[in-house]
């Protein structure tokens, strides 16, 4: 066994040498694997924690929610629609949502604002998210002006600032009560946003979609499970800068592995005859080259993956946020948790270590099984 | 110690450049003797080697070493064999670039697992005793013609073998060098090592220290002198 | 140093350090729970639908209550301006009913 391991170690030093000796081109090889790995591991943290993290946070989302539609568009629901579907059955509760949004000129900036269904704020009061807060510079106890529908100024005061910890989710909500909402967008009480409906038993919320849309034909009913999905898609292979990134990763392998599979240069091949000229077997050159593909590719994975993480769970995605923030001037500042799939992780390495180590051995496999005396004779 | 039964060697058989390289030599090579194979180029003595240092089999007949066939063996048996059993110092030395001397000389003995503290103590051994050990950690490109081929003794040595097989090692050389290479062929002699050398250099085969001189021409044994 | 001795070091600190970070994470899992948890009571409390993530338009905002034709927004020759487009497909099911 020791003697296994001794063989190994040997044939590891040979190989490292070797690579010692190109030692500019094997370094920037080095450094360009770990850094597709890097991306392609980055964009996998960041995705699968953000996807892990929707899909528990937004578990609590309104079963149903149904929208109105005119002309293709979003509009008011009036207050008959929700007794017209509380009326179904199945139903267990419905509400009527306020909430829409509202563009600050003065930071450039959407907010949502939401009158909440319970605990709402008292008339000239407001509770803001932890985004608004920064951006704006506001504290509780401090005014903000807001533009009503028909251009008079609307003081509120903050009363509150939503937690840090849930930024994630409310970095651009305005809590607002019922009348300041009515009175802001201009709205008469008995419209409504949209409608929220609880259903008694949670199989037959298709049945009861299906009813509502029935019932009210110019309505679009939203399940909960269409919520959960968007967020599962989210950051999708399909869609843009996902796809530019991943091929041209995936690109940049193929070329490495082609440069890799493309045969041997001569001088490797030489390289080859000796080694089996002064005793190498077959097997030992292969195990050489063997080595000379994974301890590349060990390392590159090893290292990419951690930077990816360090770049992901530390620094907030550092690298992507300019695309991430996009044109937002609002961005929520937020840690991700750290939910890592071990199965993805496994994939990354097969598609990244087994490949390229692949790679180096298959093109060696005929200079490898040369007859020794060919090198006497050149 | 080595015979060789009615070998031939063809090479690119059933080819229209079907060359026979070798055609129906029989001999038999002494222990611990220096013996070489004379003769111009082409006329086979490097495939004479190639054959009795286990490096490629013949066409046709039988090899023994000792009183063991050879020409059967599979392949692994048959590296195994030539690995033990024999040292190679090629004509153009063929060390690996870019890597030290002391690696270089270590490289054969890599794959059998050695303890590495103990080989390398071996391989630095071998250095002093051929006088280079001060260019150990020198890359083997920047070394003389002179410290190339005394590199490649020590290499063909690490794993001491008993017999060694030298392919026109003289042919770099100059004359001082060459006969210095002699001397050192007399030393391995007196170590109880078997010599193998093909070479047409007078400086060779006319060596004291040579024991049989077979002349070789288009493969076969034209005489044989000493 | 014998270069694979420094070779077998470096993978085994690599390693080390995969270990630390597995480790990092699940300690960052168990002190994110309470966060966590914080989020998704204020999700039920106030019957939010979507995360907080691009702020740039109505439909980056709320994915999931996105229009039918959302992506091509107010003109269906309109093409993706906003980055985070670039980035979220449109919502599953579109085109479907």
């Amino acid at each position: 066994m020791g003697n296994w391991f001794e063989r190994q170690r040997n044939i590891i030093d040979f190989t490292l040498s070797s690579l010692f000796r190109r030692k500019g081109k094997n370094l920037s090889l080095l450094l360009v694997y770990t850094l597709l790995v890097f991306l392609l591991a980055s964009v996998m943290f960041f995705t699968h924690a953000l996807r892990k993290e929707a899909s528990l946070v937004l578990q609590g989302a309104p079963e149903m929610v149904v929208q109105r539609m005119a002309a293709g568009r979003h509009e008011l629901v009036p207050e008959r629609y929700i007794n017209a579907i509380s009326g179904i059955r199945g139903v267990s509760a419905v509400r009527g949502r306020l909430w829409g949004y509202y563009y600050d000129a003065f930071m450039s900036a959407n907010y949502t604002l939401l009158v909440p269904g319970s605990d709402a704020p008292a008339p000239g009061y407001i509770s803001i998210g932890s985004g608004i807060a920064r951006s704006r510079l506001a504290a509780p106890g401090d005014l903000i002006s807001f533009r009503s529908y028909d251009g008079e100024p609307m003081v509120l005061m903050v009363q509150e600032v939503l937690s840090s910890g849930s930024e994630l989710v409310s970095s651009d909500l305005i809590l607002i009560s019922e009348q300041d909402f009515l009175k802001l967008f201009g709205m008469s009480p008995g419209m409504f946003t949209d409608i929220v409906l609880t259903v008694r038993n949670s199989k037959e919320v298709a049945t009861v979609a299906g009813k509502v849309l029935t019932l009210l034909p110019d309505t679009r009913p939203i399940m909960k499970s269409e919520i959960l999905r968007t967020y599962d898609t989210i950051f999708d292979w399909r869609s843009g800068i996902i796809v530019v990134i991943l091929s041209s990763a995936v690109l940049a392998f193929i070329i490495f592995a082609w440069d890799k599979a493309s045969g041997l240069s001569s001088e490797e091949r030489k390289e080859i005859g000796i080694l089996k000229a002064i005793g190498w077997e077959t097997s030992d050159v292969l195990l050489m080259k063997f080595w000379e593909g994974a301890a590349v590719s060990l390392t590159s994975f090893l290292a990419g993956v951690l930077l990816a993480y360090v770049h992901v769970f530390f620094t907030s995605v550092m690298l992507f946020e300019p695309v991430l923030k996009g044109w937002s001037t609002l961005y929520p500042s937020f840690k991700l948790i750290p939910f890592i799939s071990p199965y993805q992780v496994a994939t990354l390495f097969f598609l990244t270590v087994v490949p390229y180590t692949v790679a180096t051995i298959v093109p060696s496999w005929r200079a490898a099984t040369i007859d020794p005396d060919s090198v006497m004779r050149s | 110690m080595i015979e060789l039964r009615d070998i031939r060697k063809v090479f690119n058989a059933g080819k229209p450049h079907a060359l026979t390289a070798v055609d129906g030599v029989s001999l038999s090579l002494d222990a611990r003797a220096v013996t070489v194979f004379q003769g111009p180029s082409g006329s086979g003595k490097t495939t004479l080697l190639a054959l009795v240092g286990c490096m490629t089999r013949p066409t046709e007949g039988r090899i023994l070493l000792g009183d063991r066939e050879i020409t059967s063996l599979p392949e692994r048996f048959l590296t195994d064999v030539r690995r033990t059993t024999f040292g190679f110092i090629f004509q153009q030395f063929n060390l690996v670039r870019g890597i030290s001397v002391l690696e270089n000389v270590m490289l054969p003995a890599y794959p059998l697992g050695e303890h590495h503290t103990a080989l390398k103590k071996r391989a630095r051994v071998l250095l002093d005793l051929f006088g280079i050990l001060p260019r150990e950690s020198s890359k083997s490109e920047w070394l003389s013609g002179g410290e190339a081929q005394r590199t490649a003794i020590c290499r063909a040595l690490i794993n001491d073998p008993q017999i060694i097989i030298a392919d026109e090692p003289t042919a770099h050389l100059d004359t001082k060098l060459s006969r210095e290479f002699m001397d050192i062929v007399g030393r391995l002699k007196t170590e109880q090592k078997t010599v193998i050398i093909a070479s047409h250099d007078t400086l060779v085969y006319g060596s004291p220290v040579v024991d049989r001189v077979i002349t070789i021409r288009d493969g076969k044994i034209e005489a044989e002198g000493r | 140093m014998r270069k694979s001795t420094l070779f077998f070091l470096s993978l085994g600190i690599l390693a080390a350090l995969a270990a630390a970070a597995w480790t990092h994470a699940a300690y960052q899992r168990e002190q994110g729970h309470a966060a966590l948890q914080e989020r998704a009571d204020l999700v039920k409390q106030l019957d939010l639908t979507d995360l907080c993530l691009f702020t740039e338009a109505r439909y980056t905002r709320h994915p999931t209550q996105a229009d039918w034709h959302a992506p091509f927004q107010d003109h269906p020759m309109s093409l993706e301006h906003f980055p985070s487009g670039s980035l979220l497909a449109p919502r599953k099911g579109i085109g479907d009913r």
